[in-house]
């Protein structure tokens, strides 16, 4: 039986940090798609409050239960992220594993509105995108879910392929910020 | 031009693509005896596949938010001022009469 390595995609790349602004891969745990089927969305409900104490979240926000955080990623669906889901979820949702599909970076500074004010065409100031939020939008043209976890803490989910683009482009705007 | 997505809020045009009139919701039914005779065409599946309008004016038409979440819209905007009426997701219309 061959043993696979597992190897991020990323693997090598020492975090960045330029004056206050800190740029490093983030690492969630299990990263798992939930998309309630059609009508169960009550029922998916009963489940996630009963397994992880979490509740489906509304459109650009997400929920979070100590390290357990679902985060919304699009039309009926949401990321349950740190921990690995509870198998009674499979009877009301599509269940996929999304873990090594994504790539996560953290991006942290009272600047850091600023260097992704570069990047997305969405307004992320704290009035607009309050902590938890979690919205889809584009980093430059790479279709990313970007998650506010603390007042000066973004999380930047990618596609794994995207990795080294993404990261190349938010290091690009932090040069820019801080050189400013 | 900026649309008003239902899930996401109001986004950039260039977050979604424009997939045409809002015709192909309304796929003609395929009825197994006919097509037999017919060979499977009928004026029905002309219309849709061939025959739009081109008003100068309101007319609604598809765009999916491929940068955001995912959803199909269908837009309901004027063609001579660029005024957007309306923007809704096309599963809500689903099952109701003229979508």
């Amino acid at each position: 039986m061959v043993s696979l390595i597992a190897k991020h995609a990323l693997s090598g790349q020492a975090p960045l940090a330029l004056q206050d602004l800190h740029f490093q891969i983030e690492d969630l745990g299990p990263i798992t798609s939930i998309a309630p089927f059609n009508g169960q969305e009550s029922a998916l409900n009963a489940v996630l409050e009963a397994g992880h104490g979490l509740r489906f979240p509304v459109p650009n926000t997400s929920t979070q239960q100590a390290v357990a955080k679902l985060l919304w990623s699009g039309r009926g669906q949401a990321f349950l992220v740190g921990v690995a889901p509870d198998a009674r979820l499979a009877a009301h949702a599509a269940v996929t594993d999304q873990s090594d599909g994504w790539v996560t970076l953290g991006l942290e500074g009272a600047r850091a509105e600023a260097v992704l004010a570069r990047l997305v065409a969405v307004d992320l100031r704290l009035t607009a995108c309050p902590v938890g939020a979690s919205l889809r939008a584009q980093v430059q043209h790479i279709p990313a879910l970007i998650h506010r976890a603390a007042p000066q803490v973004f999380h930047i989910m990618v596609m794994r392929s995207f990795g080294q683009s993404a990261w190349h482009e938010v290091s690009e705007a932090m040069r820019g910020v801080a050189a400013r | 031009m900026r649309l008003s997505c239902p899930l996401c809020g109001p986004r950039d045009r260039r977050e979604f693509y424009y997939y045409g009139s809002d015709d192909y919701l309304n796929r003609p039914h395929s009825d197994p005896q006919a097509d037999a005779s017919s060979g499977g065409w009928s004026d029905a599946w002309e219309d849709y596949l061939h025959l739009r309008d081109n008003p100068a004016g309101r007319l609604r038409d598809l765009w999916y938010h491929e940068g955001g979440c995912g959803a199909w819209l269908a837009v309901t905007r004027d063609t001579s001022t660029h005024q957007v009426f309306d923007v809704a997701l096309v599963v809500d219309l689903k099952g109701k009469a003229g979508s």
